[in-house]
């Protein structure tokens, strides 16, 4: 027994080591895990409020740049007012999928671009109605699904992310795909499974299908860079240049889809029928 | 002995904070991010106990990787990092030891010396660091000459900040 604890005692740098190396690495693999990754991640009380004081600072030099967005989306809506007041005003439309969408406004509180699973911090939690698999836009147009929520503060995984897959299509012609990013450039992703019958053209406008219960359709994702026909093969290969600049991202709006659970419900049943 | 327990709370916080506030931020050519919270490691005093090497190097690990939404990958860089940092010691200790009093700083040992012991311990850390990220990546020598070259990058900051806080 004794030679034991000696020997133990001989070794515990070795041990201790071991140990803690093999905590971590549980860590890293079970990355996935939603109990641990939730317990340690940005969204977390402590972690978020260093973002926030920091960013109350921070703020004040992208004011300029922060404005000029803002008018810019103004500019979008005003344009928006003559067609709304020029439909029919008896249309009362479907109450219900009228108030279908709302939107909650929060602000970024921290970033990254050049990981390969980049996350945002933002402001707002499950105090103010935010809940995981929300999407999330900006002026500029599409960013990313919530993931992990604490009171006050949530963590979005960003479209600049190898797990995340949105179906997006091109405005012109209707057809869809996934969009995902393939973890190097922040200002590009592809787009897949267009099939090569299809007329595209550099420039064509990419836009969210609405077609999964996160997004509603018609949000801006960014615009065809450079597509390629690869012999063989019966999908192009599109390169898309993302509208969002994700270096110099500041207020969202977090969207909230009260029909999200009716459909999500609707398709699992109809999935396992 | 007393004054050293504050002393290195508030290194350790500053370290951190510039590390995530300022730090991650930085990607020189988009790709090189330096990793200076290392220096707490580096600047722990030679008595140290081994097992509160590793357990700092643990707490200090695990809240880089919560501001950074990186469960377990600075951890375990740093964690490697201070288990070596006892051998590197011996391995590039003077000829007389380390005398009591001392720490592992540039005026006590001179620049050669801290050059060889910062150099040795931020690569090891860096080529744990990009490598264990690289598990779920393709390229190695992409991967290998990210680490190296942000290693240098760190080295240099470190060196520099030894410099303005140590001057005689």
């Amino acid at each position: 027994m004794r030679e034991l604890l000696r020997f133990i005692q001989r070794i515990h740098f070795l041990l201790l080591f071991l140990i803690l190396e093999i905590i971590a690495f549980s860590f890293l693999v079970s990355e996935n895990s939603y109990q641990r990754a939730k317990f340690f991640n940005s969204s977390r009380k402590v972690f978020g409020q260093v973002y926030h004081a920091y960013d109350k600072v921070a703020q004040y030099v992208s004011l300029k740049q922060k404005n000029e967005e803002l008018v810019l989306e103004n500019v979008k809506l005003h344009n928006h007012i003559p067609s709304l007041e020029n439909s029919p005003s008896v249309f009362d439309g479907d109450s219900l999928a009228a108030k279908r969408f709302s939107y909650l406004s929060a602000k970024v509180i921290n970033n990254s671009l050049y990981r390969r699973k980049n996350y945002l911090t933002i402001d707002k939690g499950s105090n103010s109605g935010v809940e995981p698999e929300m999407g999330v836009v900006s002026p500029t147009g599409l960013v990313g699904i919530t993931r992990f929520t604490s009171s006050n503060f949530t963590s979005v995984v960003s479209l600049l992310n190898e797990e995340i897959r949105i179906s997006t299509k091109i405005k012109k012609t209707g057809y869809f795909g996934p969009l995902a990013w393939t973890g190097a450039d922040p200002t590009e992703a592809y787009l897949m499974e267009i099939p090569v019958h299809v007329n595209i053209s550099v420039g064509d406008t990419l836009i969210s299908s609405g077609y999964s219960a996160i997004f509603p359709e018609g949000i801006l994702v960014g615009t065809i860079k450079e597509y390629k026909k690869k012999p063989g093969d019966n999908f192009y290969e599109i390169k898309v240049r993302l509208s969002v600049d994700y270096g110099r991202l500041g207020h969202v709006y977090v969207i909230d889809n009260k029909l999200r659970n009716e459909q999500l419900n609707l398709e699992e049943a109809t999935a396992n029928d | 002995m007393i004054r050293i327990l504050p002393r290195n709370i508030i290194r350790f916080a500053f370290l951190v904070l510039l590390q995530v506030l300022v730090l991650n931020n930085i990607h020189f050519l988009g790709w090189i991010n330096p990793f200076v919270y290392v220096l707490f490691i580096l600047l722990m005093p030679f008595e140290t106990p081994n097992w509160l090497l590793l357990l700092i190097a643990f707490a200090l690990g695990m809240t880089i990787d919560s501001f950074s939404n990186t469960p377990g990958l600075h951890t375990s860089a740093t964690l490697v990092m201070a288990y070596s940092r006892p051998f590197v010691l011996k391995l590039i200790a003077p000829r007389e030891g380390y005398e009591a009093g001392t720490f592992p700083r540039m005026h006590y040992f001179g620049f050669a010396w801290f050059l060889k012991y910062s150099v040795i311990l931020i690569f090891v850390h860096h080529i744990v660091l990009f490598s264990v990220e690289a598990f779920t990546w393709v390229d190695f020598h992409f991967t290998l000459a990210r680490a190296i070259i942000s290693a240098l990058f760190s080295t240099l900051l470190i060196l520099i900040s030894q410099f303005i806080m140590y001057r005689k």
